[in-house]
């Protein structure tokens, strides 16, 4: 009995540490299923629009001294509206070609971003301190310390996540919206203004990144490519759980965080690589993915 | 057309080379001009290790150009710059073009070891020459040692003698290494294990992070925490080292004062993303900073303002000190003899002396291994610093002569001949 506490002493926090990280994976990725689920798009600038969250929120504390809880608001609001801009003036002309166009697309806009942050602000990043007041909820397990704000990313980002499924699965907007995610034309014949749901929704997914962004800011150092060592992965998450499956997205998300976490102790040379086994394996058994239709 | 795999890599594949190429110049038309040198500075322009080396680099071998006086004498000198994204395949492509298509002569800056170390075999097969500063592995004097190239600027033996020297003489005996799972990483921790071992201290274990792509070390810091040692040394560098640095503060890892953090290599442009408040106290080597006397003061002032408004890291430095003295010898041998036979023209920068305001009074030695002091810094307090990047304390100073690997203890081939 003493050993296997032993064992849990030495395994918990690198589970915790794993979910926290999957956390960020299902936020991301679930951004990325709302928007292929509705848009038909791969959004590829998903990343960098991670990346923007984190900056604005970082350049409203430097040059406006807005502070962490409003930002949390307003940044996801700031480059939601960046993204409503893009799929207006861009993406809404790709709809009616193949997914390539709108992947070819959205990469080309996270390559814009990113090399424009990165000759406005160079590559080594910025520093964003957590706010003083998550101190008070430090955690010390015996040698485990774990700091109070690393608790909270797992809390925000799991409300988001409940809260974003809520409305998708149990609202009349969220009905509309999966509706018309299968029969556009017959939706729009009944009076519901599809293109604008569109807009939004594509506004609402690039939203979620950003929040993600300012959520990472603390944590990370916020420099031009936070968001590319993430997309990458959540890719593959994306894959895993199934394209457009938000429960898909969500669970995938945390789980992989796990897998990646466990990873870190018993083979840290693979814990990039074993997201990238795991899809493998699922694409050769379920191609539409764990949660996707076929 | 429809998404299939066989497009979906295509696309990648090409998305991927896109950025390599961009850097490239298509002119092999007028390649081989008889009396122009051309330089192509190849670096990391889009990743971490951007801000230390990147277009800084460029900018540095630039003012070497224009300070050497050799466009006076009748020498055209063209630069090119490239990125290799810290990969090795996409860095040898660019170099291979370079030294066949493009008439490069020298190659200047490749930090990146497994990059470095794929660009030193191509510069010795086609006789060019090579400039090293930005990579760190002390291979490039060691086994992989090459008549056409000069390792200018530090490596990892040199800071495993001096960061490693100052954390066991301050009572660090037993140690974990979190080590970048590559070339370079590879190479500090060798070098610092072994000299730990060599003071009567103890290697508890290490860690191998995934690179480059890793952004969360507290997994990392835990499990060397858990060891128990009292040195944790960080054989990573650029934004791994300001990453783990910033969560281990995070995480409190060095709470209660048992366990230190030794940063083995550690930049100014690291330290300025940190924030004193998070890197007060770091001990670090570095052989040149900005603010350590006038002459380097006065180079920095004459390289101007720096892309992202950094001030010149070591490796930046290094780049203009390498074309600075290649070109001196280009002066003395001529254009036509330097471009015929890099080694020659890499043997004649060995029997020159050197002198720059960055490194001051230094020689090249036979394995290719520049000599200059190595200086040991800590970093300022907040309430220390009097101004913007004022961040450094000099703690001492390691003579030229001792600052590097003994010649003999290499392996290195032309060394023994």
């Amino acid at each position: 009995m003493e050993d296997l506490l032993f064992e849990l002493q030495l395994v918990m926090p690198q589970v915790i540490l794993g979910v926290i990280n999957g956390a960020f994976y299902a936020l991301l990725s679930l951004g990325l299923a709302v928007i292929f689920g509705m848009l038909n798009v791969i959004n590829f600038s998903h990343g960098a629009q991670f990346t923007l969250g984190a900056f604005v929120a970082w350049m409203m504390l430097a040059y406006l001294g807005i502070g962490y809880w409003p930002a949390l608001l307003l940044a996801p609001l700031v480059v939601g509206a960046l993204g409503i801009l893009m799929e207006r003036t861009m993406i809404a002309r790709l709809y009616k070609l193949d997914h390539l166009y709108g992947l070819l697309l959205t990469f080309g806009c996270a390559l814009v971003i990113e090399g424009l942050l990165r000759n406005g602000f160079g590559s080594s990043g910025q520093r964003y301190a957590p706010p003083p007041e998550f101190a008070a909820f430090d955690l010390e397990l015996g040698d485990f310390f774990l700091p109070g704000y690393r608790v909270w990313v797992l809390i925000a980002a799991s409300l988001m996540c409940l809260v974003t499924w809520l409305v998708i699965e149990k609202t009349k907007v969220g009905s509309y919206l999966r509706a018309a995610t299968e029969r556009p034309q017959l939706v729009q014949a009944f009076g519901i203004n599809v293109p604008l749901m569109m807009t939004l929704t594509y506004g609402a997914g690039v939203a979620l990144a950003a929040f993600a962004g300012v959520l990472a800011a603390p944590v990370y150092s916020v420099s031009p490519a936070m968001g590319a060592n993430f997309i990458i992965t959540v890719f593959a998450v994306v894959v895993i759980g199934g394209m457009g499956s938000i429960m898909g997205s969500i669970v995938t998300g945390f789980m992989l965080g796990l897998v990646q976490g466990i990873t870190e102790v018993v083979y840290p040379e693979a814990s990039q690589t074993v997201v990238f086994l795991i899809m493998a394996v699922v694409l050769l058994t379920r191609p539409a993915g764990l949660f996707g239709r076929a | 057309m429809t998404l299939d795999r066989r497009s979906m890599i295509k696309g990648a594949a090409g998305a991927a080379t896109l950025p390599a190429l961009s850097g490239l110049p298509f002119r092999s038309a007028r390649a081989q001009a008889a009396n122009t040198i051309r330089i192509g500075v190849l670096n990391d322009q889009s990743g971490l290790y951007r801000d230390l080396s990147g277009p800084g680099s460029t900018q540095a071998v630039r003012l070497a150009i224009q300070e050497s006086g050799i466009t006076q004498r009748g020498v055209t000198v063209e630069v090119v710059q490239a990125d290799h994204q810290n990969r090795p395949d996409v860095g040898s492509t660019v170099v291979r073009q370079w030294l066949d298509r493009d008439g490069i002569d020298v190659v200047v800056d490749v930090p990146t070891s497994s990059v470095a170390l794929a660009t030193n075999n191509l510069v010795r097969e086609r006789n060019k020459v090579f400039l090293n500063s930005g990579a760190a592995t002390s291979d490039l004097t060691g086994a992989a040692c090459s008549p056409n190239t000069i390792h200018w600027t530090y490596d990892t033996w040199m800071l495993a003698q001096s960061t490693g020297g100052a954390m066991v003489r301050a009572g660090g005996r037993s140690w974990f290494f979190i080590t970048a799972d590559y070339a370079f990483g590879h190479a500090l921790e060798r070098d610092s294990a072994a000299f730990v071992r060599s003071q009567g201290g103890e290697i508890l274990g290490s860690v191998r992070t995934p690179f480059p792509g890793t952004t969360d070390f507290s997994s990392f810091l835990q499990q060397a925490q858990r060891s128990r040692a009292q040195v944790i040394g960080l054989a990573n560098a650029g934004g791994d080292t300001i990453n783990s640095i910033k969560q281990a503060a995070e995480f409190r890892i060095t709470r209660g004062g048992r366990t230190k953090l030794a940063g083995l290599l550690v930049f100014v442009t690291d330290v300025h993303s940190l924030g004193l408040e998070v890197a007060q106290g770091l001990v670090l080597s570095e052989t040149f900073y900005w603010d350590l006397n006038d002459k380097t003061r006065a180079f920095t002032q004459r390289l101007g303002a720096m892309p992202g408004g950094v001030r010149p890291s070591m490796v930046q430095a290094g780049c203009y000190a390498s074309v600075l003295h290649y070109m001196k010898a280009v002066g003395d041998m001529g254009v036509a003899a330097a471009k015929a036979s890099g080694a020659d023209a890499v043997a004649r920068m060995k029997a020159m002396p050197a002198s720059d305001d960055c490194f001051g009074e230094g020689t090249i030695r036979a394995d290719g291994r520049k000599l200059h002091p190595c200086y040991l810094f800590e970093v300022k307090q907040p309430s220390e610093s009097r101004g913007a990047w004022d961040y450094y304390k000099l703690l001492g100073t390691t003579p030229a002569d001792q600052a590097f690997r003994p010649i003999g203890e290499g392996g290195c081939a032309l060394v023994r001949s």
